[in-house]
């Protein structure tokens, strides 16, 4: 078997392995009666050897792909967002031995999943590296802000433990409510991976040409049933969907369609699943935080801003700026993406004064946790798929 | 000199302080009536909370405000986010002020209109944004210095001895009786130096302290910050900053802008693609699907210089450096660089023509024209000849009679031509652009087209940036203020003797207070202390009562 080969193959090794110690932690919560039982698991220990094998199957795809293409695999979209997924593993299972905290894996490892199969959904090939990418600040840059990002998720996945435990579901709140949003949100992306695989085995195609924004003609072919059709459309693919609508030119009426679609298929899943719990999805889950500590999620929650806040700094704008001086000639463009990793930063150094200056603990600095991992997830895909800019390589 | 507080061990403190910078006996009635000290900066005086008088005053306590520097922040991320809504002025294809406008409208409508018109198309270096800028850098400075200083004194005036008061408002705190008191306290001063702690003993008391520099850490991180935006302003004064672009043609040598006495040639440009052949078989599916993917954009180049003691005027040059140009490897000489920008494939260079007899088609000579630099006349031999009239480099079709020319770059060269041979020793004219002739009577020759030459153009950055050493020391500094100030604690235990013979045990940390209690069981194994507990609950009472104080207050 050749190294690309191998490279799918362990990756799919790890999803399965991800999702096999995600029921082990599912165990580990359930079955334990006491919290000293809870830390001492057997379910907890044969989850985060799982883990690990599945950890390890991860980290061979990595180098098997790096040794492939001959560059760090973190050129595209696929690529980064497997990274990604593969160091928020990382920073789980690094945690995991120093508060021994099975809810966390319970969280962490289906949110790991979700976003490797939100990676598959794009080109999975090997491509060869453009002339801006040569360079050895491609694995330097690219791989720092990948952990800086992964450690300051696991904030985020501490924090939102640590909401759905403590909201009160019985309530009607606004709390309750936007816990449902960020649930809803998930289900969301589940609903584009599921569209976007079942189109695929469908096997459906439709073919257009169009004009774009300047004016000159174009192609485009659509994966799922083209419900927008691009600037002046033309249709030719037989017995294809005709659009509903024809989108103005600076709008990409195919990106907005599988957006809908996406949204069409979450909304079905996400009723179907309220109509078999007859309850809000955050208040489904919330028994399997019961046995989470509040104080140490807290503090993990921090903890992970602490360590992540610095890294992030590092990868996304130093190491990004020394980059941007050698290729594109300054440091600083004000490039979508350059802005979206300040205000990332800025975030999060808003969350550190008011954390460390105003007494921001519990919910809060929660709530601020979560916001922070929406902000990163904006980066990496509306403003990849949406605000084009020097960073659109997937 | 403002007022000052005696407290009763006869430390003299400035205004305004809570906590006596020598005994820590509390000072005011706030800090009276709390049963923990609020130990953020010791209790010491800041000016912020001392003055408020003048608009000094009242400027630097706006300033001094975290609430105040976390909304700055929020504001600028809101305006740096609305700033990415839709392409900014400088990634848009428009040059004038109206055809930007026009720009907006035509793609975005009346979004557009509104993001142009209230200038968001050009957030980043408005007037607004740039004032949001220096507020959070004037900020960061004022709250620092209103912090740092007052701190940075009490931590130095600290005594070894502190007033059971002060001991007593601590979070964790213990006292009791021991057989030996005296000797408890010179015993733990041993333990905690083995702990490395950095330890003082003061008649029958001991102050044990380590890490204080972690203290430092958010004014060193913010320290480096300010270096960093003052390198920014830097790059506004002369000389400081180049950023020029210039266009060097295959074979051409031209000076570098604002690069005075240098000069740089180019050998040739080369533009290459990953071929399936060439390329390793594992990019084989990519390239299929992308169709072409590009492999190296390139310009062999010379740089030159003045020669050192040539005389002015002359162009005596030597030879400085030859590189090749590829993008992320600039070519670097005293402090330029310059980069591999941009390309244009392809440009006309020359043009060669044959002189023809009509009827016969048969050939009096060719010539070859320099589309940047025409002769005048080409001699063709035999008494023939052939003269430019006229040359449009750029023709652009012809309006009211007269040829037009729409640029100096040969895009579509078009040609008076005189041609004289000893048939018509008076000459005929003609106008020939690509694939047209025009005659004004019926000419006997024709010039007709042979071949075309063509070379490409480079697009090269140049650019001097005396500041990025200032810029990378402020994100040096800020690294190490962040490592500081995040992962090392300031911890400090107190044990003293009181008046009935207890002994006292007061501990402060800034953060992880359960690897401060770890340390002091450490030593408890081995000295005989009364037991402590961690009030952390007392602490969060507190802590929710003055909330609501301030809550009824405001």
């Amino acid at each position: 078997m050749d190294y690309a080969s191998l490279s799918a193959n362990l990756l799919l090794v790890s999803f399965v392995t991800y999702l096999v110690a995600t029921g082990f932690f599912g165990g580990a919560v359930r079955k334990s009666t006491s919290e000293k039982a809870y830390q001492k698991s057997k379910f907890g220990t044969v989850g985060i050897w799982i883990t690990i094998v599945g950890f390890i199957a991860h980290i061979g795809y990595f180098i098997t792909r790096w040794i492939a293409s001959g560059h760090a695999p973190v050129s595209n979209m696929f690529e980064f967002t497997t990274a990604f997924a593969m160091m928020l593993v990382g920073a789980f299972i690094l945690l995991f031995f120093m508060y021994r905290t099975p809810s966390l894996g319970l969280f962490a490892l289906p949110i790991a999943v979700i976003i490797i199969s939100y990676a598959t959904m794009f080109p999975r090939d090997i491509t060869p590296l453009i002339p801006a990418l040569k360079s050895k600040w491609l694995t330097i840059h690219v791989i720092t802000a990948a952990l800086g990002e992964a450690i300051l998720a696991i904030s985020a996945v501490a924090g939102l433990i640590y909401l759905i435990k403590n909201i009160d579901m019985s309530r009607r709140s606004k709390e309750r409510m936007w816990i449902e949003v960020v649930m809803f949100t998930v289900v969301l992306v589940v609903g584009f991976v599921v569209s976007t695989i079942s189109f695929n085995v469908a096997g459906y195609e439709a073919e257009f040409n169009y004009v774009d924004k300047d004016g000159r003609p174009a192609q485009v072919t659509y994966n799922n049933p083209p419900l927008f059709g691009m600037n002046e459309y033309e249709l030719l693919t037989p017995d294809a969907m005709e659009p509903i609508a024809s989108l103005p030119a600076i709008m990409n009426a195919k990106t907005l369609t599988t957006f809908t679609w996406s949204v069409l298929f979450g909304t079905i899943i996400y009723i179907i699943l309220r109509l078999i719990f007859r309850r809000p999805l955050a208040a489904v889950v919330q028994p399997l935080t019961k046995k989470a500590n509040s104080q140490l999620m807290d503090e993990i929650g921090y903890r992970s801003v602490l360590i992540g806040f610095p890294v992030f700094t590092l990868g996304a704008l130093i190491f990004a700026m020394i980059w941007a001086h050698e290729a594109w000639s300054r440091f600083w463009g004000w490039d979508p993406k350059e802005v979206w990793a300040l205000i990332t930063w800025l975030f999060y150094a808003a969350f550190l004064h008011l954390r460390l200056s105003r007494g921001w603990e519990g919910k809060k600095s929660a709530w601020l946790a979560v916001i922070g991992f929406i902000i990163i997830m904006f980066n990496l895909i509306a403003v990849n798929l949406i605000i084009a800019g020097l960073h659109s390589y997937a | 000199m403002g007022n000052t507080i005696k407290c009763q061990c006869g430390h003299v403190n400035p205004e305004g302080t809570e906590l006596c910078e020598a005994c820590g006996r509390p000072l005011s009635e706030e800090a009276k009536e709390r049963k923990i000290a609020d130990m953020r900066y010791e209790g010491a005086a800041r000016r912020s909370k001392t003055h408020n008088m003048s608009i000094i005053d009242k400027t630097w306590n706006f300033f001094s405000s975290v609430k105040v520097g976390v909304w700055i922040i929020i504001i600028l991320l809101v305006t740096s986010a609305i700033g990415t809504l839709l392409p900014q002025k400088m990634y848009v294809a428009a040059q004038t002020e109206e055809e930007v406008a026009a720009y907006y409208e035509l793609h975005y409508g009346v979004v557009g209109k509104v993001y142009h018109m209230l200038g968001f198309n050009d957030m980043y270096s408005s007037w607004w944004f740039k004032i949001l800028v220096g507020m959070l850098g004037v900020s960061i400075i004022i709250a620092s210095v209103d912090r740092v200083v007052p701190l940075y004194k009490s931590l130095k005036k600290q005594r070894t001895r502190r007033h059971p008061s002060f001991m007593k408002r601590q979070r964790i705190y213990g006292v009791g009786k021991v057989d030996h008191p005296e000797q408890s306290v010179e015993q733990s001063a041993e333990q905690f130096k083995k702990l490395k702690y950095n330890v003082k003993l003061e008649d029958g008391a001991m102050l044990a302290e380590k890490g204080r520099f972690s203290r430092w850490g958010p004014y060193v991180n913010h320290t480096g910050l300010i270096i960093f935006l003052a390198g920014i302003l830097l790059r506004g004064l002369p000389g400081f900053y180049i950023d020029e672009e210039m266009w060097i043609r295959e074979g051409e040598r031209k000076a570098i802008p604002s690069a005075p006495g240098y000069y740089i040639e180019s050998e040739g440009f080369t533009m290459e693609y990953y071929s399936k052949e060439e390329a390793d078989e594992v990019f084989g599916e990519a390239l299929d699907k992308a169709g072409m993917i590009a492999k190296n954009y390139q310009t062999d180049a010379i740089l030159y210089k003045d020669k050192d003691g040539a005389l002015p005027g002359t162009t005596e040059l030597e030879e400085v450096k030859r590189h090749p140009i590829i993008v992320n490897e600039p070519l670097t000489y005293d402090g330029y660089s310059i980069f591999q920008m941009d390309y244009r494939l392809d440009e006309l260079y020359s043009m060669t023509f044959s002189l023809n007899e009509k009827a016969t088609g048969e050939s009096l000579g060719q010539m070859t024209i320099q589309l940047d630099n025409p002769a005048p006349s080409y001699d063709l031999g035999n008494g023939v000849k052939v003269e430019i009239l006229d040359y449009y480099s750029d023709y652009a079709g012809i309006k009211d009679g007269e040829p037009q020319n729409l640029s100096p770059v040969p895009n579509n060269p078009a040609f008076i031509f005189k041609m004289t041979t000893p048939e018509t020793p008076k000459g005929e004219t003609s106008f020939v652009a690509i694939r047209q002739t025009l005659e004004t009577e019926e000419n006997l020759y024709e010039m007709k087209f042979v071949a075309a030459d063509t070379r490409d153009i480079s697009g090269l950055v140049i650019r001097k940036d005396k500041t990025l050493w200032i810029l990378l020391i402020g994100g040096i500094i800020f690294m190490i203020g962040v490592a500081q100030g995040s992962y090392w604690q300031h911890r400090r235990v107190w044990i003293c003797t009181g008046d009935e013979g207890e002994l006292i045990l007061a501990g402060h940390t800034n953060k992880n207070w359960f690897g401060l209690m770890k340390e002091i069981d450490a030593v408890k194994e081995h000295v005989q202390l009364p037991p402590y507990e961690d009030r952390e609950d007392i602490e969060k009472e507190e802590k929710e009562r003055l909330k609501e104080q301030k809550g009824e207050n405001e």
